[in-house]
């Protein structure tokens, strides 16, 4: 794996058939993980929900925590984009929240904050786009792309839902097709 | 969002001069990001391509103003959101506000009213709605407007209905409605105390005293020195005891004076001014 020592940010999206995945690639993680690691998932609104602690499980010392409007981008920190709004990242690396149109049917939408961790950390940031069922995270996924960051998309062979990584592949083929294994691999390489 | 349609930060500053100084409306503490974002959403829209272009229209096209004023700002707004929120006021808040004679609240940001039918109802409920009123108000006229119908899209009645059960509602929620076509108007009665007024939390000021200011997911689109001027605003337009509720992804962390609140919930962000 080549060596990218001045990445800052892993921002992962997923939607239908990502929690698995996702909850696969946090719990492999190391828990000294340096960089910032943004997790935008489509989920439900105005329920109480516990996704923070369902995606960190069985993972002692895992914290994932959900921003709150303006908090700074901590290194070695696992966010969850919060239900119900657009998540975004300031030039000043602080979070902003957003509660506007729903964009690809979808609150927070994972094109959002792509797009917006894109403009930030260009090439410092990695974009990993998962299982889902519809077209959300292309078009952010490209933007990530298109500022020198790095691309990833799972590999729809390998995805209960294949339709979100086609579409990004269909959009960008600048971008590595990594089986859920192989990202987990990736992440592992940038940790020491 | 198609990239052609960035515009980078000097342009961004231009055109908030721009209506700043034409319109009188200044956007200049608002967040960047979203806000940036905003304005490509509406040029993407309008099929405007650049911000010179979008300024042109910003300086000679007067209606196309009030269209761009309603497209940046975000009129997103829904009935009973997080029932966690409204189901801690009616437990905790309420009784408490109980004890005075007359009521003051104020929504600062009502959108197209929402959120404060949805208090008008909890009032209601508690047997409060008689003796309070509620100051509602906006920047934008047409949200107002909107508002003052008692009109809301009958296409979300049924989340709403959910999330008004989850807040601990007492009766049907189809009893505070009456549904037509493809709306739903909220009861007269329901709507009698509430006053839908502009204001404009950068450039207003305090205009009366509150015992409760509901403010939530507003602040979001500030930057923190302006969010912090709001807060003042805020504090100084409560009683003491009086009580703050800002969105629950908001804070008070970076205010000065946050040590002048107590926090009565951690998780709903509801806020209480010390004596």
């Amino acid at each position: 794996m080549v060596n990218e020592p001045d990445l800052e940010i892993i921002v992962i999206g997923g939607s239908a058939g990502s929690i698995s995945v996702m909850i696969q690639i946090l719990s492999a993680l190391p828990l000294q993980f340096p960089l910032s690691i943004v997790i935008v998932l489509h989920r439900l609104k105005n329920v109480s929900s516990e996704m923070n602690k369902i995606l960190s499980m069985g993972r002692r010392g895992l914290n994932i925590h959900e921003p709150d409007d303006k908090e700074p981008v901590q290194p070695g920190t696992i966010y969850l984009a919060p239900q119900n709004y657009h998540l975004l990242v300031e030039a000043d690396k602080s979070f902003g929240l957003d509660y506007s149109e729903l964009v690809n049917y979808s609150r927070p939408a994972i094109d959002v904050t792509f797009e917006s961790v894109a403009q930030v950390f260009g090439p410092k940031a990695v974009g990993v786009l998962l299982s889902g069922a519809n077209h959300d995270g292309a078009a952010g996924l490209q933007a990530i792309v298109e500022q020198g960051g790095r691309g990833i998309v799972q590999d729809p062979e390998t995805a209960e839902y294949p339709t979100m990584p086609r579409a990004a592949l269909a959009k960008t083929q600048r971008v590595d097709i990594f089986t859920p294994q192989q990202i987990v691999t990736y992440l592992e390489s940038l940790c020491c | 969002m198609s990239s052609q349609h960035e515009i980078n930060p000097e342009e961004l500053n231009a055109i908030i001069d721009l209506i700043r100084l034409q319109y009188g409306y200044d956007f200049s503490d608002y967040a960047p990001a979203s806000f940036r974002r905003r304005i490509a959403r509406c040029m993407s829209t309008a099929g405007i391509k650049t911000a010179y272009d979008l300024k042109f229209h910003l300086l000679n096209d007067k209606p196309f103003f009030g269209w761009f004023l309603q497209s940046i700002t975000v009129n997103v707004t829904e009935m009973f959101r997080d029932p966690a929120f409204y189901k801690m006021l009616r437990e905790q808040v309420l009784p408490t506000l109980a004890s005075y004679p007359v009521l003051k609240i104020w929504h600062a940001g009502c959108a197209t009213g929402e959120e404060v039918f949805s208090m008008a109802i909890l009032l209601q409920e508690e047997g409060l709605l008689r003796r309070t009123r509620i100051y509602a108000t906006d920047l934008n006229p047409a949200n107002l407007e909107r508002a003052r119908t008692g009109i809301v899209p009958l296409q979300h009645m049924r989340d709403y209905t959910f999330n008004y059960i989850q807040s601990g509602g007492k009766n049907e929620f189809s009893s505070y409605y009456t549904a037509r076509y493809e709306n739903a108007i909220i009861d007269k009665e329901l709507r009698q105390n509430i006053l839908f007024s502009p204001h404009n939390l950068v450039t207003d000021q305090v205009f009366n005293e509150f015992q409760l200011i509901c403010c939530r997911n507003v602040l979001i689109y500030f930057n923190k020195v302006l969010q912090n001027r709001v807060i003042h605003l805020f504090y100084d337009s409560l009683s003491p005891l009086g009580y703050l509720a800002i969105g629950m992804k908001e804070s008070l962390l970076f205010s000065d004076i946050r040590d002048r609140f107590d926090v009565v919930s951690a998780t709903t962000k509801v806020f209480r001014r010390k004596m």
